[in-house]
């Protein structure tokens, strides 16, 4: 006869799972989730004319008209130059490469008001870029251009550092093959090297553009922030806050907040989209 | 394509990789280059492919110098060790690929492409994964894919990179034939890098063994197999019991060695080494002889034992297990060796190794 055995238990190698994961879910519902929440139920409280009303608002279209142009602008520049840049601390080895490596997480690090007003100063009519530029017919301060260069300052890591990665694992012997198969360079890197690189570097675009649209701290020092010329859409939210218009506020937060999302999922989407044929090839 | 290789050398920083390589590869040939891992095949095969550059040497294929050209016009088929196929592409793009980045007037057309492309499926009896990617493929799969690709270009020369090195035994059997096939229907010259002696013996017309940057043979696979020209092939092929014996008239002689089996030999008298596989060796029950079995063993058909001398030299046997004399722990043999390569001690193989290498694993 057997005696009734204990039931199995599977045991992990790694104690406090629960106690671990219900520790990062109260986090996440604490500090991400209901403020997020908080802010599209007072969206809701408007009702849906109020909120049209401030939305469409000549001010908050011409608003979110600039965050959005700025931001299309420094994205695009962020697109080429990071890209370069990625593929230059991937395939060249030079010396101080680790320097540039970790210099290219500063604009992470640095407080964005030191950015805004380094960048003012370098760009205002008397500073160093600013005199040459002004003397050539460009300003840049006080422009949207300006609200452009703050924007591509913040938010250059994300494409370097998306695109880095999938540089890195990207199998040198793709390239000889082709090369071996009669491909000239450009053929090799628009149709072996481009391709693997895409899906990555487009996320990192994404990402970059949802920064770009959110800053704020750099933006506000350099944009010289006149109504319908040089005010973003975050300061015009933050405007309305100042003037004890919370509904007001809210209204361009959430919209802010829907480009984001929509942003966020577009990006996870192409993430996914690049482990698809993925794994396996070596 | 004939290939005429002379005096290639390549250095990594310090490493010299090659060190003065000749070879000659007649046209339609299929040469095998076998090799431990550091011996310079690989590196050989990819300055042959315009991967790698030499720091001196010629190489001329046809009578062209192709140090003078670049790997895109070289016209030639490479096969990666891990197939490096195009992980965003079809199996079809895949192959089509050489075809496709053509200059625009030879490039042949649409049509022309697609037909081509489906003409070698079939022949590479893949035509059901056209549609397919790279990594919804089996291995065996891939390396049809890869030899497709390599193939469409209609090359002048084929290069395969260990190209069954990452796969199953059974599997490696398979596809040994069917390359042979392959290399029969196109009559391109074909050379591949192994470290798999038997791959490299049944596959080639001719094998070339290297060992530490030069060719230590050339040769079939009797021919090496039965007369290693240097101490490291015969270690290379399987030799591994290495002794010192003395040489006198072409007859060499050892303590507790019976060496009668072994032909005369024009060698100089004096000092010299054996080196023989462990199944070419029988151990004899001598109670006056210096060896003693110090561990025995059966796998049913063979004896495995191991004798030892006093002074610590060890020799590993393997002999059939039917006819053996009667053997126990202890006993007293000596060793009768039937079949060694012999070479006089000179100073460069006094530096190699003692320890026998190892056959390579595949990973």
């Amino acid at each position: 006869m057997i005696a009734a055995a204990a039931p199995i238990r599977a045991r992990r190698v790694l104690p406090g799972f629960t106690l671990s994961l219900g520790t990062t879910l109260l986090y996440l519902v604490l500090i991400v989730l209901i403020p997020i929440a908080a802010l599209i139920l007072k969206g809701a409280e408007i009702g849906p004319a109020a909120f049209w009303a401030i939305v469409s608002s000549d001010r908050a279209v011409a608003a979110f008209r600039i965050t959005l142009t700025a931001g299309a602008i420094a994205t695009a520049f962020n697109a080429a130059y990071g890209l370069l840049m990625a593929w230059v601390l991937v395939r060249y080895d030079f010396p101080g490469k680790r320097l540039l490596d970790a210099l290219m997480d500063i604009p992470f690090a640095l407080p964005t008001a030191v950015a805004g007003l380094s960048l003012t100063a370098l760009f205002s009519a008397n500073g160093w870029f600013g005199s040459v530029l002004d003397a050539a017919g460009l300003q840049v301060v006080y422009t949207i251009w300006g609200i452009a260069l703050a924007m591509a300052f913040t938010s250059i890591p994300f494409v370097v550092r998306t695109v880095q990665p999938v540089l890195e694992d990207l199998d040198t012997s793709l390239e000889q093959a082709a090369e071996t198969l009669g491909a000239r360079p450009w053929q090799i890197f628009s149709r072996v090297v481009f391709p693997a690189i895409l899906p990555a570097w487009l996320a990192g675009c994404t990402t970059a553009f949802a920064r770009s649209l959110g800053e704020f701290g750099a933006i506000v020092f350099i944009a010289g922030n006149l109504p319908f010329e040089t005010e973003i859409a975050a300061l015009l939210a933050y405007i309305r806050l100042e003037e004890y218009d919370y509904n007001g506020a809210a209204a361009i937060a959430l919209v802010l907040l829907a480009f984001a999302l929509v942003l966020l999922i577009l990006s996870n989407i192409l993430q996914s989209w690049a482990a698809r044929h993925r794994e396996a090839t070596r | 394509m004939s290939i005429t290789i002379s005096g290639m050398t390549k250095r990594f920083d310090r490493t010299e990789v090659l060190q003065g390589i000749d070879l000659d590869v007649a046209d339609g040939e299929l040469v095998a280059l076998l090799g431990p891992s550091g011996s310079g095949k690989t590196t050989l095969l990819k300055i042959i492919a315009g991967l790698e550059w030499p720091d001196s040497g010629r190489l001329q294929v046809a009578g062209q110098d192709w140090l003078q050209l670049a790997a895109r016009d070289r016209r030639i088929g490479f096969v990666f060790q891990h197939y490096a196929l195009f992980p965003h592409m079809s199996v079809r793009d895949n192959i089509a690929f050489g075809l496709e980045v053509m200059p625009r007037g030879q490039r042949p057309s649409r049509a022309q492409i697609a037909a081509k492309v489906d003409e070698l499926m079939a022949f590479l009896q893949i035509d059901q994964l056209a549609d397919r990617y790279p990594a919804q493929l089996s291995g065996g799969q891939r390396q049809r894919v890869a030899l497709g690709r390599a193939l469409a270009i209609q090359p002048r020369v084929l290069l395969l990179d260990e190209p069954f090195g990452a796969l199953d035994a059974a599997i490696r059997r398979d596809l040994r034939r069917w390359l042979r096939g392959v290399h029969e229907a196109t009559g391109s010259t074909t050379i591949f890098v192994t470290h798999d002696q038997e791959e490299a013996f049944e596959l080639a017309d001719r094998v070339v063994v290297m060992g530490a940057g030069r060719i230590e043979q050339i040769g079939h696979a009797d021919d090496i197999h039965d007369h290693p020209a240097s101490p490291f092939v015969a270690r290379f092929m399987g030799a591994t019991v290495e002794l010192p014996v003395t040489l006198a008239a072409g007859r060499a002689t050892g303590p507790g060695l019976d060496l009668s089996a072994l032909p005369r030999r024009a060698l100089p008298d004096g000092p010299a080494r054996i080196f023989a596989r462990p199944a070419d060796i029988r151990a004899v029950p001598d109670p006056a002889a210096c060896w003693t079995v110090s561990s025995l063993g059966s796998t049913g058909a063979e004896l495995h034992l191991t004798a030892t001398k006093p002074d610590g030299t060890e020799v590993e046997v393997q002999m059939p297990r039917r006819g053996a004399p009667a053997l126990s722990r202890g006993a007293p043999v000596a060793l009768r060796i039937e079949a060694a390569a012999v070479f006089p001690d000179s100073r460069r193989d006094h530096a190699a190794p003692v320890l026998p290498l190892r056959k390579e694993i595949a990973r």
